[in-house]
């Protein structure tokens, strides 16, 4: 019995980091069909946006006696600076590349190299900066009626709009630098975020240990679940994004600006992909490549859930996890101990966790040989032209 | 009143050269039929008005606001609905999300409106029964009727039905047939009507016929002969 909720709490823990980080790329590319290679390095910005808060947390004054939760504050900013990089991104590379996936498959992952390279050679200060430039200078014309944003006149004010945001930026960026010496200089080592004191041990249940951390992020996951089922299925904007996803040329007809519901719908993968940042700092440190590290995973999961459907992501992501646990852990061997030898060898050599995914990945192709569209094909027409 | 005006209006596929300075007028409150063979530019002329495609030359003028180069959904908001050939339902949603998608067009829309008018019911009552079923599962004329419902409920000044009655058991093209024009009557919006069916046709006040693009003849349907129909209807 201990056993099995052991096993099952390891599968579900690595899953539901499988499931965060993937949430973000089925609602992008499961919806909106855009394949989008820079989805990691969203993550990546995440991840540096925790780090960024937390020392922030800890050494501004005023903030100090919150530095608890900091990480609840982290969640939030991670959404917002991954979201706005990830509209940034698809009004200036994506939006012009709809309907040729090869060439959004180069592009993206050309703004991956160029986010790696950005973080490793801009002071993550002045990174904010920028951030918060680009948010506001976005942000704006939303605030703004739409006589003043018309004919030369507009054009002066967007103008004026993005100087000021410009300024904004620059100054928050000289202002983090002085306060936090840390995000004043460029560096390509990773980082570490701390764990504040209530998440670091473990709850004891039936005499095993789970650790907080992975309480946290299984909590996180199942959080940003809920709330993107519900925001696709009980709000106007959900409405909206399910109908263009379903076709297009007709929302547009019936009145709905397809280009609002492409910028929400990115806005909205993106900052997921902020938030699965968020949990995937908390197991590891943090550095320029850590979103490498999860985007085949994510596809994986997308691919094998079926594109374009939430249900099928879910499941794949914990039959993923606990599949891993089971292979990577040698748990098959606990279970029958008297296995005959050569059986328990193959057993043995597959339980490390590189040769679990290998075996994972192997199990995969072959059920994408029997169901080449995964487990929930879709059986409409995704996104046209 | 002129509600709607295409003036030298030119319109290509490609290179290929599909409407050819067409100019039409319609009034508010009118019912106009447009007739013609099939390929001759009919269902291209209705998505130039829509905005699917863009006219190369030539203006549309809409409620007085030249109109050329808004969007569909700008269009649509303007007060254009647009009901096209093949009804294109959403399908994986159901019958009601459907028909609020209906009210987008509406200011501030769906989020501001999502109770749905009885007077659809009224016109169309098999929608009623089906509200929670999925737009893709029902029939051909069901779907016709909620193409048409969803168009109404976003309160157009002009309608635009494709071929409303293609490939429609007769028993639905009657339940169609009356209910457009219990719409016509009740609430005086105005009606661009591309049709094959001679009685629906006959319903119109004027009409438009066209041939390789262009007009070329155009009168009260009243006054439509014998010789017009069998030129230009393929019955």
């Amino acid at each position: 019995m201990q056993l099995i909720l052991e096993s099952l709490f390891n599968g579900v823990a690595i899953g539901s980091v499988l499931l965060i980080a993937a949430l973000g790329l089925a609602i992008v590319f499961g919806l909106m069909g855009v394949i989008n290679l820079a989805h990691g390095e969203l993550m990546m910005l995440g991840a540096y946006s925790t780090y960024i808060t937390q020392l922030i947390f800890k050494q501004v004054s005023f903030l100090k006696p919150f530095y608890d939760s900091y990480v609840i504050v982290a969640i939030g900013i991670a959404f917002l600076v991954s979201g706005t990089v990830g509209i940034l991104l698809e009004r200036t590379v994506i939006r012009r590349l709809y309907g040729n996936p090869l060439e959004t498959l180069l592009a993206t992952w050309g703004v991956s190299l160029i986010l790696q390279q950005f973080v490793r050679s801009v002071p993550l200060a002045y990174g904010s900066g920028l951030v918060i430039a680009i948010f506001i200078g976005l942000i704006t014309p939303l605030f703004l009626s739409d006589d003043l944003l018309n004919g030369a006149k507009g054009r002066l004010i967007r103008a004026c709009t993005w100087g000021m945001s410009a300024l904004i930026g620059v100054a928050t960026g000289g202002v983090l630098s002085s306060l936090v010496s840390k995000l004043g200089r460029a560096s390509a080592r990773n980082v570490d975020v701390t764990a504040p004191s209530w998440m670091r041990g473990g709850i004891d249940f039936l005499g095993s240990t789970y650790p907080k951390t992975r309480l946290l992020i299984i909590l996180i996951t199942l959080i940003s679940v809920l709330v993107v089922i519900f925001f696709l299925d009980k709000t106007a904007w959900g409405l909206r994004i399910r109908a263009v996803t379903q076709n297009r040329s007709m929302s547009e007809c019936l009145g709905i600006s397809t280009e609002k519901v492409d910028i929400i719908t990115f806005g909205i993968g993106s900052g997921i992909a902020g938030v699965a940042g968020v949990a995937v700092s908390l197991l590891g440190s943090v550095g320029p490549n850590v979103g490498v590290n999860y985007i085949v995973g994510c596809f994986m999961v997308v691919v094998l859930g079926g594109v374009g459907n939430l249900l099928g992501t879910i499941l794949a992501s914990f039959s993923i996890g606990i599949m891993t646990d089971l292979i990577g852990a040698g748990r098959l061997l606990t279970i029958w101990p008297d296995m005959p030898s050569p059986l328990a060898s193959t057993v043995d050599f597959f339980a490390t966790t590189s040769m679990a995914r290998v075996m994972i990945f192997a199990l995969i192709v072959l059920f994408l040989q029997f169901s080449p569209t995964g487990m929930f094909p879709q059986k409409g027409r995704m996104v046209e032209s | 009143m002129t509600l709607l005006k295409t003036n030298g209006l030119n319109t290509y596929y490609g290179e290929s050269h599909i409407l050819r300075n067409v100019d039409i007028n319609i009034n508010s409150g009118e019912m106009v039929c447009l007739i013609g063979r099939n390929g001759v530019g009919k269902t291209t002329f209705l998505k130039s008005l829509i905005g699917l495609l863009t006219p190369r030359s030539g203006e549309i003028t809409f409620n007085g606001d030249l109109i050329n180069r808004k969007p569909p959904h700008q269009r649509a908001r303007a007060g254009i609905a647009y009901v096209p050939q093949g009804r294109e339902i959403i399908p994986y949603l159901s019958v009601e999300e459907n028909l609020q998608l209906g009210m987008e067009a509406l200011p501030g829309g769906v989020a501001k409106h999502k109770k749905i008018d009885e007077l659809i019911f009224e016109l169309f009552p098999v929608l009623k029964q089906f509200l929670s079923r999925r737009g893709g599962d029902l029939s051909g004329g069901q779907q016709q009727q909620l193409a048409i419902a969803r168009a109404l409920l976003g309160k157009p000044k002009l309608l635009l039905l494709d071929e409303p009655t293609e490939g429609i058991q007769p028993n639905i093209v009657q339940d169609i047939e009356s209910a457009v024009r219990r719409i016509i009557d009740e609430t005086g919006i105005a009606v661009l009507l591309v049709e094959q069916h001679l009685h629906f046709v006959k319903q119109a006040d004027r009409y438009y016929a066209m041939q390789r693009g262009g007009i070329v003849a155009n009168g009260p349907t009243s006054e439509l002969s014998k010789s017009v129909v069998e030129k230009f209807l393929s019955v």
